[in-house]
């Protein structure tokens, strides 16, 4: 959002208009990012079938790992940290209200809560 | 995609669809498919104003006989439907697609093919959940419709599988706008259009397509299970299976809070451009009208449970929603104050668009306190689900949302058909719904707080209610006198009121500085735009002073209207006072405009055949024929370039 | 201003704002929407998880109390693991393909965007099979609450990966009989946002569906 003062006089005669570099990554970052979603996809099945299962940290670990999958393929895959800003505005806004919606509603009903210690 | 200007082109035999009926199925100009949200909308308003109607008289007197409990449900339930989703959303649709594009410098939308698209699927929806009326099977289970009771078991017949199918139906329209008008307003301003610059009701737009597109999932999931549920037998709602009947009331709610902002942001931001062009005063506070919008927005999605307090969600979730909503009310309460500081002070102009938005002002302030008063906990135990909570949102939703679209339509009428609407019986039209407004829904309040509760076709004499529903049917006949006046108005305005011109009102916005009607391709040459208000910096500097501008010295807008520069023009440009159609064609100015196509229409259609397959005895091989129908005008209109070859 | 000028006598006609093309912006607003709805689907599959009242269960067996029916846990990790690990190798072929077209690079825009399609039937494919033995094992949409919110999540996000290949076949189509070039490159690039969102919410569901208990 650009507010009215003189610092943006100038984008202002440029008529707004700034092309942003549709910057990619290319085959020697994509091979990297593949291969460490690969491990951390076998990582997860691996937590699964150990006796990490019946521990606290089964969950968590599980949530950690999945959710840097999510910001891997999201960032490079899907290239949103190298691409304009106003994508990641129209992409990670709704993405918290919905995970704040999400976990808000397990604690309405009763799946998650805070006891105290 | 070809980049360059195409050369002007001589203007061949005249295609089908520019003339006659076709080129109303045909259209991708938002300004024709807006005017089509506009009367289709106005249409449902009178359709679920004769059900409100029905339901005052009904309610007259003790033991009223009018109507049967069965057909009183689903008068009530299609009351609010229509009023909601075919009246309201629509006719804010109406300005959305007329406005916008023009408000921010641009010749359409970012995709005027989708755009039609929304129109014909909102037109398909709303025909289809108003066609259960022939059946004797209108959707009967209010427009929240409870579960486990709008599932099969509890109402068996075909009222609810409308009331699913058609909220599909209409969910579906508004979403694809969501997304058109999102990216019109970020992709499609003029150069200058800096987005502090928007004119207040394109930001109310560009906030409400973004709670549409984040809310309308939760209203799609939730009617999805239903749908699952009453179709083949899924568990969602079944309490049997082990169902939590919350599920439903949760996520309808996550839907119904926000849809509460969508329904009324837009007529705030019609009202944010009436105040100043009649107060002659910039909009007070401008910034933070706009970071007030965007607040009320996010809280949106925090408040839901607000409507759920009776079903006993414990003191922790009753204390946190119970205060977000108290929070709510301050971003709001600051518009308020804001359109007070717009006129205090101004030379004020009771035209018809200002009285009506002065309208808004005082009666949204009721409808907003009584909302706060409901926001604690305590207290909406003594008010849910009482006339206290029908005389609220009638407060906020007549009072706040109508009232403001009419000041939209009275003050647009001009841009829309070049004619100015009669403002004597503007005046009546009015005075009499400002009247009729408050003796309906005032006693409300008391009859509710004295225990009448909602949604009942009945109720025995000497319980204290009697007098209070006398007074709210009377005042709801005057409001049928009241919208005959809006009616007879429009209809005659259309045909003869006085000639408009550019700028009828001294506007400070841009849309003001094109003939009325525009053009089909709005601007010319695109606008260079310097601040706020160009229309005023041209024709009234003192007025925008304390205004920022680009300090480049040039304190106009550069419209050129048909080869001529409006922008020099010091009186309100009235060059196309007898001259209707002087302006020059897009050919003859070598614009390229897109190409009228019937696809959208056809992709409806197919779309329709579907739906009623499936109501109609859940007919597979009409399902699938309205599938293929659809995919193949998809993809006909999707392999077709927008425009002309060049 | 020579810029602006510059700008306007390049393009006026296809000038936007932020010099971003219309539809990347539609398709991140669409996945903005998106999130709500998968994120709607997951919390009713998350809220409804141990409230089934009869079995057959996801991760524990069952015995029908009325029959003595013996019934497995339903899920299948393995078969689900290699079906997770297809999809991810799809996503690595699309943006492979992308940076094919590009490049300009016919043939192996080619191959790259049939092996995405290719990867994604394949996962439809496990989909298919996964379905059809649960039935078999006695899970049905109308069996239980788990039936019900599990072939609903899981359903739509197959059509979402069936719309997704239809998407990509039909590229392919216009690959093959016009060549796709660096001016397709936006569209390949909006295929791909989408592509890999349908991925990424596999992602989440693989892992709060499948693995936790
Ligand atoms: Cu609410």
């Amino acid at each position: 959002m650009t507010a009215d003062h003189s610092a943006h006089v100038t984008r202002d005669a440029h008529g707004d208009a700034h092309p942003v570099e549709h910057a990619h990554p290319d085959w020697g970052t994509y091979k990297w990012v593949a291969l460490v979603l690969t491990i951390i996809t076998i990582v997860e099945v691996y937590v699964y079938y150990t006796g990490l299962k019946d521990t606290r940290l089964f969950v968590p670990i599980l949530l950690i790992l999945s959710a840097a999958k999510f910001a891997i393929v999201v960032m490079f895959y899907m290239h949103l940290k190298y691409d304009a800003k106003i994508f990641r505005g129209l992409f990670i806004g709704p993405l918290i209200v919905a995970m704040t919606v999400l976990i808000s509603l397990l604690f309405l009903f009763g799946h998650i809560a805070i006891h105290a210690s | 995609m070809a980049t360059t200007v195409a050369a002007p082109r001589a203007a061949g035999p005249k295609h089908k669809y520019e003339s006659g009926i076709w080129s109303w199925l045909a259209t991708t100009d938002h300004k024709r498919i807006g005017q089509l949200y506009l009367y289709t909308a106005l249409a449902w308003f009178l359709v679920g104003g004769i059900e409100a109607f029905i339901i005052r008289l009904q309610l007259y007197g003790p033991n009223g006989r009018i109507v049967s409990a069965e057909t009183y449900n689903q008068l009530f339930t299609m009351h609010g439907t229509t009023m909601i989703f075919m009246a309201i959303m629509p006719l804010s649709a109406a300005f959305f697609n007329f406005l916008v594009p023009l408000q921010i410098g641009a010749r359409d939308v970012a995709f005027p093919r989708l755009n039609a698209f929304s129109y014909w699927v909102f037109l398909a929806g709303s025909i289809f959940m108003n066609v259960s009326w022939l059946f004797h099977a209108a959707p009967d289970g209010g427009w929240f419709a409870y579960a486990p009771l709008n599932t099969r078991v509890y109402s068996p017949g075909l009222n609810m599988d409308f009331w699913v199918i058609g909220l599909q139906i209409l969910g579906l329209s508004s979403l694809a706008a969501g997304f058109n008008f999102i990216t019109t307003i970020i992709n499609m301003r003029a150069p200058g259009m800096h987005f502090m610059r928007m004119p207040v009701f394109t930001w109310a737009t560009f906030v409400t397509q973004f709670l549409i597109v984040l809310s309308f999932p939760f209203i799609t999931v939730a009617v999805t299970f239903l749908l699952f549920d009453r179709f083949f037998g899924t568990n969602f709602y079944e309490i049997a299976a082990g169902a939590d009947p919350l599920l439903w009331q949760h996520l309808f709610w996550l839907f119904g809070h926000p849809e509460v902002y969508i329904l009324i942001l837009p007529a705030f931001g019609l009202v944010s451009e009436v105040l100043p062009t009649f107060s002659r005063k910039p909009l007070f506070g401008y910034p933070v009208m706009v970071y007030s919008l965007i607040l009320i927005a996010f809280l949106g999605f925090g408040v839901w449970a607000h409507h759920m307090f009776a079903v006993g969600m414990g003191p922790i979730a009753d204390s946190i929603f119970g205060i977000t909503t108290m929070l709510i009310a301050i971003p709001t309460g600051v518009k308020i104050f804001n359109w007070l500081g717009t006129m205090w002070g101004g030379s004020l102009r009771f035209t018809t668009p200002m009285l009506f938005a002065i309208g808004l002002v005082s009666l949204f302030t009721i409808g907003g306190i009584s909302g706060v008063m409901h926001s604690s906990p305590p207290s909406d135990l003594q008010q849910t689900d009482s006339y206290f909570v029908v005389a609220h949102f009638h407060y906020v939703l007549f009072g706040g949302s109508m009232m403001g679209l009419f000041a939209g339509i009275y003050y647009y009428f001009p841009k829309i058909t070049g004619r100015l609407m009669s403002e004597t019986l503007g005046k009546w039209h009015f005075w009499l719904t400002f009247i009729g407004m408050n003796l309906t829904f005032f006693p409300m309040h008391f009859a509710g707080l004295d225990g009448m509760p909602r949604r009942i076709w009945q109720y025995d004499a000497n319980q204290g209610w009697d007098v209070d529903n006398h007074i709210s049917t009377i005042g709801a006949a005057i409001l049928v006198v009241a919208t005959l006046i809006f009616v007879i108005n429009l209809v005659r305005s259309r045909r003869s009121g006085a000639r408009a011109g550019n700028d009828p009102w001294g506007a400070p916005t841009i849309e003001w500085s094109i003939p009325s009607p525009p053009p089909a391709y709005n601007y010319a040459t695109i606008p260079t735009v310097r601040s706020r208000y160009p229309m005023w910096d041209m024709k009234a500097p003192e007025l925008t002073a304390s205004v920022p501008h680009s300090p480049a010295g040039e304190k106009e807008v550069t419209v050129k209207v048909g080869g001529a520069t409006a922008g020099h023009i010091e009186t309100p440009a009235d060059t196309q006072l007898n001259a209707e159609n002087a302006h020059p064609s897009a050919h003859e100015l070598g614009i390229v405009m897109p190409t009228p196509t019937i696809k959208p229409l056809l992709a409806t259609l197919g779309l329709c055949v579907s739906f009623f397959g499936l109501i109609w005895h859940r007919h597979v091989p009409i399902i699938i024929l309205g599938g293929v129908i659809f995919v193949a005008a998809l993809y006909a209109w999707l392999l077709t370039p927008l425009e002309p070859e060049h | 201003m020579a810029t602006a000028a510059l700008a306007e006598a390049h393009d006026e006609h296809h000038y936007t704002s932020t010099g971003l093309p219309h539809t990347k912006i539609a398709i991140w607003a669409f996945i903005g929407s998106e999130c709500f709805f998968f994120a709607s689907l997951i919390a009713t599959y998350l809220i409804y998880k141990g409230r089934s009242v009869v079995g057959p269960f996801p991760h524990t067996p069952w015995v029908d109390p009325a029959t003595g029916q013996h019934f497995k846990p339903i899920l299948n990790i393995p078969v689900t693991s290699a079906s997770t690990f297809v999809l991810l190798m799809s996503s690595l072929a699309m943006v492979l393909a992308h940076s094919a077209v590009v490049r300009g690079d016919r043939k192996w825009s080619k191959i790259w965007l049939a092996s995405t399609a290719l990867l994604g039937a394949t996962f439809l494919g496990f989909q298919a099979y996964e379905f059809t033995s649960f039935v078999h094992e006695g899970l049905k949409i109308t069996t239980n609450l788990f039936g019900s919110t599990f072939f609903t999540l899981t359903g739509f996000h197959g059509a979402h990966v069936t719309a997704g290949v239809l998407w990509l076949v039909t590229m392919l189509f216009i690959d093959f009989k016009r060549g796709l070039g660096p001016r397709d490159a936006i569209n390949v690039d909006v295929m791909a946002l989408y592509w890999h969102f349908v991925d990424v919410v596999w992602i989440a569901i693989f892992t709060l569906v499948y693995l936790i208990q």
